[in-house]
Order: structure tokens, then sequence, then C-alpha cells
């Protein structure tokens, strides 16, 4: 074979073998993800990423579980969320959080350990809200 | 002097602007004095930034309020240590850093090829000039660090509890300096482009600083593992949050980068490859600095508002955009010199490795950026968590680690597949030695992607060992050295060679810790009152007591309120005590009662680590205030009105009452095998960069022999 035949030929496969891999990841990705959603767009019996900010004066420990309502950014809806596992150290009533879950009866029970809070430094949380 | 601060920066941004303009019409008008005075306002631009950050550093050592940033950022009762770090813990004072770092870093690398590269230098120049400019010109226009308040606040707000860790203090400048150092190599191939001078040149001029800035970066992402590890309360090193990623994708490309750079040097291929790959890596650089500040993926790293988002990303597409034109417009000036002879040669597992590593950072690009792509493409906003990022890079890992083992000792263009076997036969028995005592006297067959990576690392492990050793008896063969003297001769004779070796063995020995710790972690969350016990692995943990300080926990984080507990662990015949405990910071919120709000600030775990080489063991507390809701509710109405003197005895009662009788508190337990040798592997790694990086005396002696023969020989010819 002459080397410009066979150096065609190593292209082809490593392009192959890179286009293969690429759908791969597309694949895996799509189907590993879970959809994020605020509280205005839970449907029940679905999983998700709920993002939105703890309600104030919603937190309540009971035991190990932690309960809390989520609301959406603007405010307009919010869901009650049954917690259990660690806190992150900055999560604060009025923080933005990521907590992953179902909603079922009205409650979105979350995953053990799913809780994630945004954490910013005490100055910048003050600009946001003013 | 806020406002010398402020004419330092505006100064400094028409300093960089004037080197830019100077010395591109040096360079093309051929008026050297140009070149020059251009190559001697970046040293200004550096004064003039060193200049302003020192005046920002001792606002915040003077605890200055009329500085915005001081009072958002620092206070009186803010440990000396942390007020120092808090200047880079702003939004503005890191870009101050950023612009600081650049143009020292600049002005090293111009000053150092002041009589070389008489071509490329003057656009380099230009080009880091330019990149100086912006940040400059950031700092100008919107984030200015300097800004006063009219009215002067009595107290800051403190720097952020969670950056009060000692690992905090030079995580970020590490970081940076690696972001910063990669503008080096990016501004030499961007020169060496433009004045189609693309040879090895610029590569050896600015090897050594790709390195540096690989190292720092390398360095500083493994403080920022340290510092989740041990103050983030979760117990783990690496969650693949999108700034972790975006620290990681530069450091991926980078590698690629130190890698294929040797094939151009010794074999005059990948031309191509080299500069669009410097280009990615500064890109991704700059989208690392630019992720940390747009708020545009949900991050628990981001600074909180961002007013120049914006900005950012128009400079990175512009950097893209002018670099990818240049590339094409290039490619005639950029053809191989060479083919590829084989594919069992060490070029052809460099480019391997190469494809690796950059398919591992479009990975963690793919899986960052994935929010935005989905939404794009399917109109939801969906994640991929950690699983997926695991499932993923864990394969190419193995890979991986497996051609760090083969790769260096391959000759270039052709090995036989009989030599190949010769060299190999040695590291292979030997992970078959370790695969077999694995399976035998450990249960690591639990877990076979964990077993896998023990075997490749110990074939890691024994590659390098044999290259030491067959080096170190060939000089003793030569020179009768003993053993230890023929090893640290050997090293620093051919730093490159072996520094690269020992980097390999280091990385090989983290992924050694990251393979154990992730597979064979256990962990246990636990409600216990006082007196009870646990058991966890081998370990009987037993909560003996609570604790409630006041007034610092001991480690120097100047928290105001701390509880915790006393916990003693037994394991065989072997104990020990820890302590956990939790830090509470006062809000300035005024909503809150007057003593409550000593509660409701922020609060920090402090994690107690029994560290070990063979295990390590991991314990936080979250204690459970809700004893106190009732008497902090009534201390509320009480003594709202009452001197600080008066709040002080109340909080201490409240401490008393906790210690005396605390409810159950909330334990966290972790015992993580082998986690240890993540740090000591990247320490290796470090050491091995470092030994690769300092110049050799045999390179200086051979400058100096060729700097003499040439004037011997322009005597000659004169005679």
């Amino acid at each position: 074979m002459n080397p410009a035949r066979k150096r065609k030929i190593r292209l082809v496969v490593a392009l192959g073998a890179a286009l293969c891999l690429a759908g791969l990841l597309v694949y895996t990705s799509f189907s590993a993800s879970s959809e994020a959603a605020q509280p205005s767009e839970l449907r029940e019996g679905q999983s998700y990423d709920l993002t939105g900010k703890v309600v104030n004066d919603s937190v309540e420990r009971r035991g190990d579980e932690l309960r809390f309502e989520i609301r959406d950014r603007d405010g307009s809806a919010s869901v009650p969320v049954v917690y259990t596992g660690v806190v992150p150290d900055p999560f604060r009533e009025g923080r933005e959080v990521i907590v992953s879950g179902e909603l079922t009866r009205g409650r979105f029970v979350a995953e053990r350990d799913s809780l994630v809070t945004k954490c910013p430094s005490k100055f910048t949380e003050d600009k946001q809200s003013s | 002097m806020a406002g010398v601060g402020s004419a330092c920066l505006t100064v400094a941004l028409l300093t960089a602007l004037y080197a830019a303009g100077a010395s591109v019409y040096g360079v093309v008008s051929g008026r050297a004095q140009w070149v020059t005075s251009g190559r001697r306002a970046i040293y200004c631009v550096a004064a003039l930034c060193v200049a302003a950050f020192a005046i920002l550093e001792s606002a915040f050592l003077r605890s200055d309020f009329s500085y915005k940033l001081v009072a958002e950022g620092s206070s009186t009762d803010t440990p000396t240590f942390y007020k120092v770090t808090a200047v880079w813990a702003t939004q503005d004072g890191s870009l101050l850093l950023w612009a600081t770092l650049l143009s020292l870093f600049a002005s090293a690398v111009l000053f150092l090829t002041r009589r070389s590269l008489r071509d490329i230098a003057p656009w380099a120049t230009a080009v880091l000039a330019c990149v100086a400019a912006f940040f400059l010109f950031l700092m100008v226009g919107w984030e200015n660090p300097f800004d006063t308040l009219a009215m002067v606040p009595q107290e800051g707000a403190g720097l952020n509890p969670l950056l009060r860790h000692p690992a905090m203090m030079i995580h970020p400048p590490m970081l940076y300096t690696g972001y910063v150092g990669f503008s080096i190599p990016f501004a030499f191939a961007i020169g060496a482009l433009i004045a189609r001078r693309t040879g090895a040149d610029w590569i050896r001029a600015t090897r050594r600083f790709a390195l540096i800035a690989w190292t720092f970066l390398g360095t500083g992402i493994l403080l920022g593992a340290l510092w989740s590890y041990s103050e983030l309360g979760w117990g783990g090193y690496w969650a693949w949050d999108p700034v972790e990623n975006a620290s990681l994708m530069p450091w991926l490309v980078g590698t690629a980068f130190l890698h294929s750079i040797m094939v151009q040097e010794k074999r005059g291929m990948l031309k191509v490859w080299n500069v669009s790959l410097i280009c990615a890596t500064f890109v991704l650089a700059l989208l690392g600095t630019f992720l940390v500040r747009s708020g545009i993926l949900e991050s628990i790293h981001a600074f909180g508002a961002s007013t120049i988002g914006v900005q950012m990303l128009v400079f990175i597409a512009c950097v893209v955009a002018l670099s990818a034109g240049l590339i094409l417009a290039r490619l005639p000036d950029l053809r191989t010199e060479a083919r590829l002879d084989s594919l069992l040669s060490r070029e052809a597992f460099f480019l391997l490795n190469n494809l690796v590593l950059v398919g591992l950072c479009l990975v963690v690009m793919w899986g960052t950026f994935f929010p935005l792509i989905s939404e794009a493409l399917t109109g939801t906003e969906e994640t991929v968590g950690p699983p997926w990022f695991n499932r993923i890079v864990t394969p190419l890992a193995l890979v991986l680690v497996l051609l760090s083992g083969i790769g260096p000792v391959l000759a270039w263009r052709r090995v036989t597949p009989g030599r190949l076997v010769r060299i190999l036969a040695v590291p292979a028995g030997l992970t078959l030695l370790t695969l077999a005592a694995l399976l035998t006297l450990t249960d690591a067959a639990e877990s076979v992607t964990s077993l896998v990576m023990f075997s490749f690392v110990a074939f890691v492990l024994g590659v390098v060992g044999q290259e030491f050793v067959r080096g170190a008896s060939a000089r003793r063969v030569m020179t009768g050295e003993s053993w230890p003297q023929a090893l640290l001769r050997l090293l620093g004779r051919n730093r490159r060679r072996y520094g690269g070796y020992l980097v390999h063995a280091g990385i090989a020995v983290l992924f050694l810790g990251v393979a154990a710790s992730s597979a064979f972690m256990e962990q246990r969350d636990v409600r216990l009152s006082p007196g009870e016990t646990i058991r966890i692995d081998d370990y009987e943990v037993t909560y003996r007591e609570a604790t409630a300080r006041l007034g610092g926990d001991g480690s120097g984080t100047g928290a105001p309120i701390s509880f915790g507990a006393v916990m003693d662990v037994r394991r065989g015949d072997q104990s020990f005590t820890l302590h956990p405990s939790r830090n509470y910071y006062s809000t300035g919120d005024p909503s809150k009662g007057a003593i409550s709000r000593f509660f409701e600030g922020e609060a920090t775990s402090e994690v107690d680590v029994r560290w070990g080489l063979r295990r390590d063991f991991w314990l936080a507390v979250r204690p459970d205030l809700i004893s106190l809701e009732e008497p902090i509710a009534r201390a509320d109405r009480q003594f709202a009105d009452s001197p600080g003197q008066v709040q002080a005895i109340v909080i201490r009662t409240l401490a008393d009452l906790y210690r005396e009788d605390p409810p159950p508190a909330a334990f966290r337990a972790i015992v993580s095998p082998l986690v240890a040798w993540i740090w000591i592997g990247g320490a290796i790694a470090v050491l091995g960069a470092l030994v690769a990086a300092w110049p050799s005396p045999e390179a200086r002696l051979r400058r100096a022999r060729s700097l003499y023969a040439a004037r011997v020989g322009r005597e000659l010819t004169r005679a």
C-alpha cells in the first residue's frame, strides 16, 4: 500500500472513531440529564433539578428531615420541599438553591444530599436584593 | 490615596496602549528604538499595577472603610492573615491581581528575550499589552477597585467566612498565575504567526513559561480541592462544578500543549496543532475567568453580581476570531517538516495522548455548558450531574495513565516491537504482580475500574523506577558514584527528562488516591446525643461532650461563636480525639433580633480530620440549635436595647446552656482510603515540574560557549 493511501485510511478511521465518540457523548448526556425547573413549571411524577429561592420563615427541621419552601425567582409560585441529608453551609432563607427530586402529591420530595446552594459573599447578596 | 490608585490604573491603561502601538510601529517601520520603548512601557505598566495593588493592600491592612472594596470585604475583626487575602476575594480586586500578575509575567519574559527573537518579540509585546489594556479597561470603566464611599461606615462587612481557610489564601493567586502564564506562550505564538517565523524558536523561548503556568494552575486546582475537602463540610474534593471545570479545561489543553511542542521541537511536526492548542488554552483561561463572573451557569463559586460579563464575552470572541483567522491565513507557513514514520514511535503516542487530553477537555466542556446547549437545542434547560462526568471521564483517565507509562520510553521516529517488549517487560511483570496481590490480599476486586487503575499506576511507577535505575546504574558504571549521588546527578543533569518522569509518577500516584478514595469511601450521616456511639468501617465513634467557644475557634478564622463536639474515636487498640465544630458569624440584617442576629449570619463547618497515609478519618458536626430557639427569642425581646457588654453576657449564657444540655447533633463521618496520596502525588508532580523548568547549568554553559564561539568567529573574519 502506498503511504498516501495509508494515511488517508488512517484519517478516515480516526475521524470515524471521533464521530462515534461524539455521538456517544451527546446520547449519554441527554439520557442522563435531568430537567431544570422552577416551582411554577413542576409536573407530578417527573424528576427535576428544582431551582429557586428559599421562602423566608419557611425552614423547619423535623428530626432528620428539613422542610422548606422554594419559590420562583420572580416570586410567583412556590412549592414545599422535604429534604434529608447534608445541608450545605451557605443554606439560608432567601438564598438561591438547587435540589433534585420528584413532585409527589403537591410536595417536592428531594433526593438525599442533593441540595446545592449558591454562595454569594455577604455583600454581593445585598447588591442583588437592592 | 484612592485617587492615586485610580490614577495608576488610568495611566497604566494609556501606557499599555502606547506599548502596543510603539512596538507595532517599531517592527513595521524597522525602528528598533520604538520596539525598545514599547518593551520598556510594559515594565512601566507592571510598576504602575504593583503600585495600585500595594495601595489597595495597604487600605485593607489599615481597614480604611472609605474604600468601597474594604468596607465590603473586610472588617477590623478580620484576622490580619485574611485581611491580606480579602483583596482578591472581591471581583474588582481579583481583576487587579490578574492585571498585576500579567504585567509582571510579561515584563519577565520580555526582559529575558530582549536580545533574541527580534522579529517575534515586538508582536508578542503588542499582544500582551492589548490583553493587559483590556483588563485595565475593565477596571477603569466598570469595576474600579478604588471606588470610595461618601458615607464612611464604622465597620466593614468582613471577609466571607467560607473563604477563611489557609488554602484559600494561595488558591486564587495560583490559579491566576496559571491563567496569566499561558498568555505568554500565546502572545509569542501569535507573534510567530504574524512574523511568519513558525519554527520552534517561539516554543524554546516560552516553553518554560508554559511549564510554570501549568504548574501553578495545577497547584491552584489541587489547593481548591483541598479547601473543598477540609472546609466545605461535605467531604469531597471534586464536584464537577462549572468553575472547577473551567479551571480544569485550560490545564488539560495546556498539558497537551506541553507534550506536543516537544514533537515540533524534535521533528518539526504538528505546527498547526501547536498554535491552535496554545490559542485554545489561552481562550479557555479567559473563559475560566469569565465563567466566575458572568452568572450564566449555576455555581457555588460565582461572584454574586456581575457587570462585566458582556465585555469579557466580546473580548473572548475577538481573541477566538483573530487567532483562528491568523492561523488560517498562515497555513502555508505552518506546513509540517516531517511525516509520521511509524505508529510505534514517541510522536505517535504523544499525538494519541494529545487526542485523549483534548477529548477530555471537550467532554468537560460539553458537560459544563450542557444547560446552555440543551436549552438551545430542546428549549428546556437540563443538567448532567457528577455521575455522568465520572462515567465518561473514568475510561479516558485510564487510557491517559497507561499512555503516561508507555509514551516516555519510546524512541522518536520508530521502535521495533522487540525493543518495546524488552523495555516494558519488567514494568508489565510488576503490574501483573500488583494485580495478583490486590486480588488475593485485598477486596479491590469489588471495583473493576479502580482495580485497572491500580494496575496502571503500578505500571507507570514501574516504568519510571526502571528509567531511574537504568540511568543511575549507567552513571555508576561510568563514574563509580554511590546510588543516591548517581540518582541526584542524573536528575540534575537531565532535568527535562527526569523531571518529566517525576511528574508522570506524581500524576499516577494522584490517580491512585482518586481511584481508591472514590471507590472505597465509606460515609455515614447520624444524629448522636452525648454518650452515644456508632460504628463506621472499623471505627467506633463516641460523642463525649458538646463544646461552645466564644471569640475564636482556635484555627484563626476569627469566628465569634463556635459550637462543636469532642469525639472519641477508637480503632482496634488505637484511639484519638477529634474536635469538629461549626462557626457562627453575625449578620447585619436589621430584621433579626438583637441576640439572634449573632446566630443568623453565615455558618461554616470546621471539619476535623485524622490524616493518614492509609486512610483519613473525616468528621463534621452540625449542632442543632433547637433547644436554644426559645431562650434566644426571649433574649431578643428583653435585651434588644442593652449595651454590648450585657449582650455578650447573654451570649455567654446561651453558650453555657448549649454546652450543659446539648440536643442531639448531626454528624457526618467519612473513612476515605488513600486520599492523602492525592496531595502527595500532586506535590511530587509539582516538584517534578519545577525540576524540569529549572534552567540547567549545561544549557547555560552551552549558551555561553556558543556566544563565545560567535565572537571568536566574528573576530576571525575581521582579522
